[in-house]
């Protein structure tokens, strides 16, 4: 039986705190942890399937222009060599997030350096490799291809564009105003897991293994790039080795293999090279920010200016979302925000471990420093003067704000010293030390779902959805909200995930994927729950479930009566989303050191305190918070993609040359989870917490080395070049 | 694929024989041969495998030195305690280099053949004259930041990216190959050559020569430092090092053995820093005057033109703490 709910109102009972099994919010390890450390949990890659050719693409070698002609004759006497497949219908980029259908087509058409153009197949993966790199192919190259976004033609992203009072007036007006502009290099998602995928066909039926986030758009897109019906596609995505977002949509192995093996009729697989996930997968686009604040003497914002420039290839319509959280973090009424896209021939831009915010919020979060100094304001009273009743532009109420608890909270626990700023005050040996502080936001998304969840007459339970876990612990917490609400230990809670045979839900993105499947499976249980409270004779509200059985002892097998109890969960937010500005809010405190010789930053304490509405596993939210501080430090201090400037081929493209923080970059890490229920944000009460972590990090380790060693530097990464550039010796 | 013949050396002579043909390679840790080829950068049809050879020795010289055989892996090497105690510099460098898991591969005879991890070397759908000839420099007016400042040409401007030959060109280490016809010893200050107009030739190895070994001189003492500075604080290779041997006596500099890595196609070493600093008093203007010896020559391709600064202020640094700690 199915069970919908449309969420209008905040849902404010927090029933989920009344139950009695007492497992939600306790940080019970990832259940499926032991597999993957012992190597026992299969990856896409690692099905065992038999009589598997194997498949790798070719990649394009000029900028823009056309494949004109593919010898396949060069390879196909090749040792081993099966097939050269340059069908029309190889993808070309991977798709955006959510697209649900097939991204660009049409491999002869070159687009950007690296691009696919052809799978070349053989028995071997060797075979394949070595046949694919002497691949024959001409190219008509159209040259003075745009790679440069800041000479490149550009497109305003009006839905972004607000206008609100005059801001110019109000920069003249300021008692303190700030203009600046900040860069950000590209980041690339460096997910673990390359991207793979083993298709096979039986007779008109194709299964495809692969490394996904979101099956329930995946199959679309797959199923529109083939050509084929949904309905005779199965995707499986049990295991993910990380995804951040750069698995969101389908990419370019997934179709290759699937026409792969559809021509050889026998299973391929098709596994990126780590160059190849650099290259043909998504970046994150470099950005152009210029920001405008003004304040009256007291520091209370009165203008408020963010604009940004971005870039993407011709005819995406992603655009870095930069000003995400800019539209409601802070107040004043004179608002001008505005994005640009600049077109050009680099790999497609697109979502990279929280797309807008991770790259807005480190140049809104130093301009607020900035503002600060200006000012003489400590700069954590400066961010509580400035909280906004409600948001400054659409006017809608917050569904809960924890800014300010944030702050405060993560002061205090950091021992953040509010007296006079000044930067070079505190030295040891070469080192220069300082202190620095920014806000966290991050919006809330929450996307339909439905997940079924079985009761079984021997007291234990299974949850079934097309749901993936990235390595975020989904497993862990869906076992977990169904043994609260069951009164079931989490171990006797059996969860079956990325399989689209089972109910869809919205997979992982966005940091949507807990609140919107855990809704569906908090749905699905309620209906159990009154399906049970109806045999038991007592109101649902009133039925105690612990171990298996009421509180007046009843067994759940014996109100079974020996059968299964099935219930498919369908949650959808409905005007909840457009009543309320719903976000993720937080602080971020560090404490870095800065070698006056070299320039060299070195981050030695960092904390961050964040209010993401209900705590569903301590562990696995902690964790999720560690992992965003240690992104932050990438963006702060090493991660940057780099492009060639004649022919725009990315040129650091593996994992010793893209520096993303290593462990001795990563200092002890503190978190601070300041619980509450956020009632509009989803019948948990629950908001993401995947990308939180990550958003204006940077901005506090650039404000603590400004404190530090009086470098105010603009441009991330803040390597030491760009340190040294603006030290005194 | 490309197929290629796998042999395990007997023996140096059948090594040397094995490796003499100029399709032929050796491999011992593979850290770097492996990935090379699978990027097809390097292609041998022959591989003749040395780690049966025995060279895995670390054992005391008659003069009072150390020998480090070449299969000696790096943190065999590291965690010597004769290396630990009397080469404190090299210690340094080799765990100031790659990571735990490869330096538990790589040995020491393949740690000084490591090839550039320049960019555009290891693209093959890139120019470039050391992989090959004649195709062009990528990394001149490319991504260059972490390219060479001292002895480039116009034909390549890698780096030699490794740590422990920067600490064994201070060391003043002898290399010792085997070859089809003789034995030789080459200091390792002349192992590894500057690019010229063949940059695809980056040490003296003839074909069929194979390192057996490298010899450290009898130890000197002093104040011993290997300074990297690097993006990341581990696994990234140096943007400027440098390796100092320095003593101190009655306020003066007696010993200045100092070597570079990062700013060339070879660790560097410069005999005149040496001069300027022996006999001298540590002071801002010494090492300033010193930084002038360095880099005279320096130049700069746009991206790396920071290199120049940081050498000097590196420099400055590691004096400065060398003086402080042999005070």
């Amino acid at each position: 039986m199915k069970v919908h709910f449309k969420q209008d109102e905040p849902d404010n009972a927090n029933r989920l705190d009344g139950m009695k099994q007492d497992v939600l919010g306790k940080p019970v390890s990832r259940v499926e942890g032991l597999a993957k450390v012992t190597g026992t949990a299969p990856y896409a890659a690692e099905y065992p399937v038999a009589n598997c050719a194997e498949g790798v693409l070719v990649t394009s070698t000029i900028a823009r222009g056309d494949a004109t002609h593919i010898d396949k004759d060069s390879v196909l006497s090749m040792p081993g060599v099966l097939a050269v497949i340059d069908d029309e219908r190889l993808t070309t980029r991977a798709a955006q997030g959510t697209a649900n259908e097939a991204p660009k087509q049409g491999p002869r058409q070159v687009c950007y350096w690296g691009q696919p153009i052809a799978l070349v197949v053989a028995e071997s993966f060797e075979q394949a490799r070595d046949a694919a790199k002497h691949l024959g192919v001409e190219y008509r190259e159209e040259g003075g291809a745009p790679l440069d976004p800041a000479s490149a033609e550009t497109e305003e992203q009006e839905d972004e564009t607000v206008r609100q009072g005059d801001l110019a007036q109000a920069m003249r007006d300021a008692a303190h105003s700030v203009d600046v502009t900040y860069t950000t290099k590209g980041h690339a998602s460096a997910a673990m897991e390359p991207h793979a995928a083993i298709a096979e066909w039986e007779g008109d039926r194709l299964t495809v293994h692969a490394s996904l986030q979101m099956l329930n758009y995946n199959i679309s897109e797959l199923a529109d790039a083939l050509g084929v019906e949904e309905e005779n596609i199965r995707l499986v995505s049990r295991f993910v080795g990380g995804g951040f977002g750069s698995k969101l949509g389908i990419s370019e192995e997934v179709v290759a293999a699937a026409l792969a093996a559809r021509e050889l009729g026998r299973p391929v697989r098709v596994v990126l090279s780590r160059q190849q996930v650099f290259q043909c997968i998504m970046r994150r686009s470099e950005t152009t920010q210029r920001l405008r604040l003004a304040a009256t003497s007291d520091g209370t914002l009165t203008g408020f200016g963010h604009e940004a420039l971005v870039s993407n290839l011709p005819g995406e319509e992603f655009a870095e979302p930069v000003l995400q959280s800019s539209h409601f973090l802070y107040g004043g009424e004179n608002r001008e925000l505005m994005l640009m896209v600049a077109r050009i021939h680099r790999m497609t831009a697109g979502s990279v471990r929280a797309p807008g915010e991770a790259a807005g919020m480190p140049a809104l979060e130093a301009a607020m420093d900035v503002l600060a100094e200006k000012a003489g304001i400590d700069p954590v009273e400066l961010r509580l003067r400035n909280i906004p009743e409600k948001n400054p532009e659409e006017g809608l109420p917050f569904s809960s704000h924890t800014l300010a608890q944030c702050l405060k909270q993560g002061a205090d626990a950091f021992g953040w010293d509010s007296g006079p700023r000044r930067p070079r005050q505190r030295r040891e040996g070469e080192w220069w030390i300082g202190t620095g502080m920014a806000s966290a936001a991050r919006v809330h998304n929450i996307a339909e779902a439905r997940a079924r969840v079985t009761l079984r007459p021997d007291g234990t339970a299974l949850v079934e959805t097309d749901m993936t876990d990235i390595g975020t612990g989904t497993y862990t917490i869906l076992a977990q909200i169904a043994g609260e609400m069951l009164g079931l230990p989490p171990k006797t809670v059996m969860v079956d995930l990325g399989d689209t045979a089972h109910p869809r839900g919205p997979g992982s993105g966005g940091s949507w994927g807990a609140p919107s499947i855990g809704s569906a499976v908090y749905v699905a249980c309620k209906a159990i729950r009154e399906e049970l409270a109806a045999k038991a004779g007592v109101a649902e509200d009133r039925l105690e479930l612990k171990k298996g059985a009421t509180s007046d002892g009843q067994e759940i097998g014996d109100l079974l009566g020996g059968k299964d109890l099935v219930r498919e969960g369908h949650y959808e937010p409905g005007d909840i989303e457009d009543d309320y500005t719903a976000s993720g809010f937080g602080a971020f405190f560090a404490e870095v050191r800065v070698n006056a010789y070299t320039g060299e930053t070195r981050v030695d304490r960092m904390l961050g305190a964040f209010g993401f509405g209900r705590v569903l596993n301590a562990k696995t939210a902690r964790s999720q918070c560690l992992g965003g501080i240690t992104w932050s430090i990438g963006v702060a201090l090493t991660e940057a993609l780099e492009f060639d400037p004649r022919d725009g081929h990315l040129v650091n493209c593996d994992l010793a040359e893209y520096h993303v923080p290593v462990h001795r970059d990563v200092p002890d890490l503190e978190v601070a989870m300041v619980e509450e229920r956020d009632g509009a944000a989803s019948p948990i009460q629950a908001k993401g917490i995947g990308e939180l972590g990550m958003c204006g990090g940077a901005a506090a380790i650039a404000n603590a080395i400004y404190n530090a060693c009086g470098a105010r530097l603009f441009d991330y990464p803040m390597t030491p070049d760009r340190v040294l550039s603006v030290t005194a010796d | 694929m490309r197929p290629f013949e796998f042999t395990r050396a007997p023996s140096l002579k059948e090594a040397g024989s094995l490796t003499a043909a100029s399709d032929s390679m050796a491999i011992a840790g593979g850290t770097n041969l492996l990935d090379l080829m699978k990027l097809q950068v390097e292609t041998p049809s022959r591989l003749a495998d040395l780690n049966r050879l025995g060279f895995a020795q670390i054992e005391d010289t008659d003069d009072g030195g150390l020998l480090l055989g070449a299969l000696a892996t790096n943190t065999e090497t590291a965690v010597h305690p004769r290396v630990r105690r009397d080469y404190p510099v090299l210690a340094r460098a080799i765990l100031a280099g790659a990571t735990q898991q490869l330096r538990n591969k790589a040995t020491n005879g393949g740690n000084l053949c490591q090839r550039t991890r320049c960019f555009y070397f290891t693209n093959i759908d890139q120019p470039c004259n050391k992989r090959e000839p004649g195709s062009g420099c990528g990394a001149i007016d490319g991504i260059a930041k972490l390219h060479a400042i001292l002895g480039t040409s116009d034909q390549c401007i890698a780096t030699y990216p490794g740590d422990m030959a920067v600490a064994l060109s201070a060391l003043d280490a002898t290399v010792l190959v085997s070859g089809p016809g003789t034995d030789r010893s080459v200091p390792l200050r002349e192992f590894h050559v500057l690019p010229g107009d063949t940059p695809w030739v980056e040490n003296v190895l003839e074909r069929g020569e194979i390192i057996t070994g490298i010899t450290l001189p009898p130890p000197v003492g002093g104040t011993q430092l290997y300074r990297k500075v690097r993006e990341r604080s581990s696994y990234a290779f140096a943007l400027v090092s440098i390796a100092a041997i320095v003593e101190i006596a009655d306020g003066k500099f007696t010993r200045a053995d100092l070597a570079f890595g990062g700013l060339a196609h070879k660790p560097w070493h410069d005999p005149h820093l040496a001069d300027a600093l022996v006999g001298q008093a540590p002071s801002r203007e010494l090492f300033d005057t010193a930084a002038d010896i360095l880099l005279e020559d320096a130049r700069g391709y746009g991206e790396n033109d920071f290199k120049i600064p940081l050498a000097r202020r590196t420099l400055h640094a590691v004096l400065q703490q060398a003086a402080e700690d042999a005070a």
